[in-house]
């Protein structure tokens, strides 16, 4: 395609966008979510985009394609890309620049492909219907990329169906897809951030690799400072809709002159005081093995969980951390091993165990929007455990849902509250609230983080700190977060495919000398330095 | 998002219903116009109607519409308006009971095929996959020319053949709420099934539920109308649209169009639920909207 466009030499300004304004529609209502935002984007540059859940960052990422989400609409500003204005011409020309001259990386590759189709044949489809190239010329520009995305096998890597590759594949078949038509510009949205840490190593090089060898400008999306440092020049930082502080990667880093800039990592300056191990054992894990079907995901673990302590269960996706959670709260039948609490023997399943036995163990999900029913308030959500569990009823509940809340930090007024009238912060604090009602000695907290953004996690942690002082007491703690075991844990076990492979004390497990699948695993968390990736490889490589 | 949350003050259900109505769809109004206006004459009946259900007031069959018989009298010289009334109250008020038959058949075994899983989930399904391919109205017609065209067979028999796909409906939606958390959480809590059914599961499809019926509630006012009209459904001397249509049907080749009136008294009824029914189905499918 001939297009005046293309034309844009090194150094020139691909992207420029100015006091750009775009309104949602909330309720009959229109709110401003972009702010005024400004920003220049030259070629060979990338500039990554920070922020929490709704900042605004995928807004932004959007309109630089002149594009905007259903509900969405300009309320005011441009969006030039190479000299002509985007928001300004027809459609139809949009769409003629999209996946050719302008290309797009969504966080969730498995979403976006089409699961029917093999991969070559949605990677070229582009290149094909809009850039006029002949099919063989285009798969063989896709070959050639995935070599350069160090994707196994690049021959017949096209001929697979998204099924048939790993998540980490999809992700760099998606980064192949945008540039099959050598972009001018490419926004990355959140690009890593639903695989696991290991994975992400690789992805963010090859994703680097390929940005530096084709020079194009990048608007790089991400959550995570730490990553946005290996990957970007300069960062904008966004809040509420608004840039707060742009600055190049290393400035912003050391010296963050907006105070919010810093509380993007919140979880990494949490400083948790450690217990001491007090000898008796609250919960024993003894040789249990569980399977799903044929599938073994659990294999002779054995571990123990102090009282009062906080034992942080470390994995990657699939190790088969939350099937111990839910082996320990009698929801998933072991194969074999025993259970004891408190000495004595915790039958396998919920219906063997007592009321009193059922009480003492709570478990707390990743995600309180799935694990609070919409249609009970609040006080509904409380009061049952405390009517369940200790038979409280009229005002004696209602006086302990009012204490329950207070405990977790929020106002007695939210007991009216349905889950939807929460934020997500909030409704995870209802969540362990609930569990709290029951007056557990041991909570078993699957990702309940996970799903939050850094300064609420960070307050929720330090609520479980305090709680735990408080109360007394345990926690079995799991997560893929090793910023999180940091913050609370006393004792980290590391789970791998189903097997333990590595436990001890925090101060033992996360410092030198490292067992080698933790090693690995500390090595690939992002630290907020922009030079992290490259000390990453070079150590590999030695 | 950060940690504040919108406030909204809770209100009371006929606040909360009234706030509904307003931003209800002209659709919607027409159709609730129209159910409101039918199930008022089918109470009133007896007050309204001009004549008594079974009542002969004229020697002529047939008579044309007069002062007396506004639309004129049937095949036996009954009055036509007060049977067309009478038959607002035998029609829907069977439909209703076999409706509401249908969905607590339909609802208790889907949703507890839902819950339990395993082999009864199995048996329950393949039951209802078996009677679901016999085509309805000749099962229907076979059951009922064995047990007899009884006012009790014909709703059992209805009822029970719809519930097959309440039963499907209401599965599927247990199905999609059994796997959420909360209902795993309410598991490790040590509930009962009944609890969780009753407290978890069921606020949480009633909705779905709800919109269902209107139109399940017109298909089984349609078939009972259909049996009617085969001479099958309800038995004379009882007023009922379906058989009136038929015995009146001959009249249509003389160019009187009183058979039609029964008829269009059907399709106006299943318009008007279908109207209500659409717009209870919209705002149940966003479940947060209406919060």
């Amino acid at each position: 395609m001939t297009n005046e466009l293309s034309v844009v030499a090194a150094g020139d300004t691909v992207l420029s966008i100015s006091d750009l304004r775009i309104e949602a529609r909330v309720k009959d209502e229109w709110l401003e979510i972009v702010k005024g935002v400004s920003l220049t984007l030259r070629r060979g540059e990338v500039l990554g985009l920070v922020g929490e859940s709704g900042a605004g960052k995928s807004t932004i990422g959007l309109a630089a394609l002149g594009y905007f989400r259903a509900g969405c609409r300009l309320a005011g500003g441009s969006v030039r890309f190479g000299g002509t204005d985007l928001l300004a011409m027809p459609e139809s020309r949009r769409r003629a620049l999209r996946g050719t001259k302008i290309a797009y990386v969504a966080q969730s590759a498995a979403a976006s492909f089409n699961p029917a189709k093999r991969l070559m044949d949605q990677i070229v489809e582009a290149a094909v219907t809009r850039g006029g190239m002949p099919r063989r010329d285009a798969a063989a520009r896709a070959v050639a990329l995935f070599r350069s995305l160090q994707l196994p096998d690049p021959e017949r890597f096209g001929d697979r169906y998204p099924h048939q590759v790993s998540g980490g594949q999809l992700q760099r078949a998606m980064t192949a897809m945008a540039m099959i038509c050598q972009p001018d510009l490419i926004v990355f949205d959140e690009p890593t951030t639903a695989l696991d840490v290991t994975t992400q190593v690789e992805v963010l090089l090859s994703i680097r690799k390929a940005i530096q060898e084709h020079g194009v400008a990048v608007l790089y999306i991400s959550h995570d400072l730490a990553i946005v440092a290996q990957m970007a020049h300069r960062v904008m930082v966004l809040r509420y809709g608004e840039a707060v502080e742009e600055a190049p990667i290393a400035s912003i880093i050391d010296a963050p002159r907006h105070p919010y800039t810093k509380s993007l990592w919140a979880v990494r300056n949490l400083q948790g005081a450690s217990h001491a191990a007090t000898g008796d054992d609250l919960l024993r894990v003894e040789q249990i093995s569980a399977s799903y079907g044929t599938f073994k995901a659990l294999d002779g673990i054995d571990l123990a969980v102090g009282r009062g302590q906080t034992v942080a269960l470390v994995g990657e996706s699939g190790s088969g951390k939350s099937t111990l959670g839910r082996v320990i709260a009698g929801l998933l039948p072991p194969d074999g091993g025993t259970l004891r609490f408190d000495g004595a023997v915790l039958p396998p399943v919920v219906r063997k165990r007592g009321k009193d036995m059922l009480r003492r163990v709570q478990i707390i999900y990743q995600s309180a929007d799935t694990a609070l029913n919409p249609r009970h308030s609040v006080r509904k959500i409380l009061g049952r455990p405390l009517a369940f569990f200790h038979g409280l009823s009229g005002a004696q509940r209602e006086r302990r849902v009012l204490e329950l809340l207070r405990m977790v930090e929020l106002e007695e007024s939210y007991a009216d509250r349905l889950p939807a009238q929460l934020s997500g912060g909030q409704r995870q604090r209802v969540a362990i609230a609930r569990a709290l009602a029951a007056e557990p000695e041991l909570i078993i907290c699957d990702e309940i983080t996970s799903a939050l953004d850094q300064i609420v996690q960070a307050g929720i942690l330090t609520m479980l700190a305090d709680l735990q002082r408080r109360l007394g007491v345990s926690y079995l703690f799991i997560t893929h977060d090793i910023e999180v075991v940091r913050a609370i844990a006393d004792r980290v076990v590391v789970l791998n495919k189903g097997r333990i492979v590595d436990q001890g004390a925090k101060a033992d497990v996360l410092s030198p000398p490292f067992q080698d699948y933790t090693r690995l695993l500390l090595e690939s968390v992002p630290e907020m330095t922009p030079d992290w990736l490259d000390r990453l490889v070079e150590r590999r490589a030695a | 998002m950060s940690d504040s949350a919108i406030v909204t003050p809770p209100e009371s259900l006929v606040r909360r219903s009234l706030k509904g109505l307003r931003g209800a769809p002209p659709t919607a109004i027409v159709g609730l116009v129209i159910v409101t206006a039918y199930i008022l004459v089918a109470a009133l009946a007896p007050w309204i109607a001009p004549y008594g259900e079974y009542q002969v007031v004229s020697d002529m069959p047939f008579a044309p519409w007069s002062s007396e018989n506004l639309l004129g009298t049937d095949q036996l010289g009954r009055d036509f308006l007060t049977r067309i009334i009478y038959g607002a109250r035998n029609s829907i008020g069977i439909a209703l009971v076999t409706t509401v038959l249908a969905f607590a058949i339909g609802g208790f075994f889907g949703i507890m095929a839902a819950a339990l899983r395993g082999w009864a989930d199995q048996i329950l399904s393949r039951f209802v996959d078996a009677v679901m391919s016999i085509p309805d109205l000749i099962l229907t017609l076979m059951l009922l020319a064995i047990f007899g065209p009884a006012v009790v067979n014909l709703i059992l028999i209805i009822a029970v053949l719809d519930s097959t796909r309440i039963f499907r409906i209401s599965r599927a939606a247990a199905m999609n709420v059994v796997t959420l958390d909360f209902v795993e959480a309410a598991s490790a809590r040590g509930e009962g099934l009944t609890w969780r059914i009753v407290h978890e599961i069921l606020p949480n499809i009633l909705p779905i539920l709800i919109s269902e019926f209107g139109m399940r509630f017109c298909f089984v006012f349609l078939m009972i109308a259909a049996l009617s009209f085969l001479g099958v459904g309800l038995q004379p001397p009882m007023a009922e649209w379906g058989s009136m249509v038929r015995d009146n049907a001959a009249l249509i080749n003389m160019g009187d169009i009183t058979p039609l009136i029964p008829a269009g008294a059907i399709a106006l009824l299943t318009v008007g639920v279908n109207f209500v029914a659409d717009w209870f189905l919209g705002k149940s499918s966003g479940l947060a909207d209406d919060e």
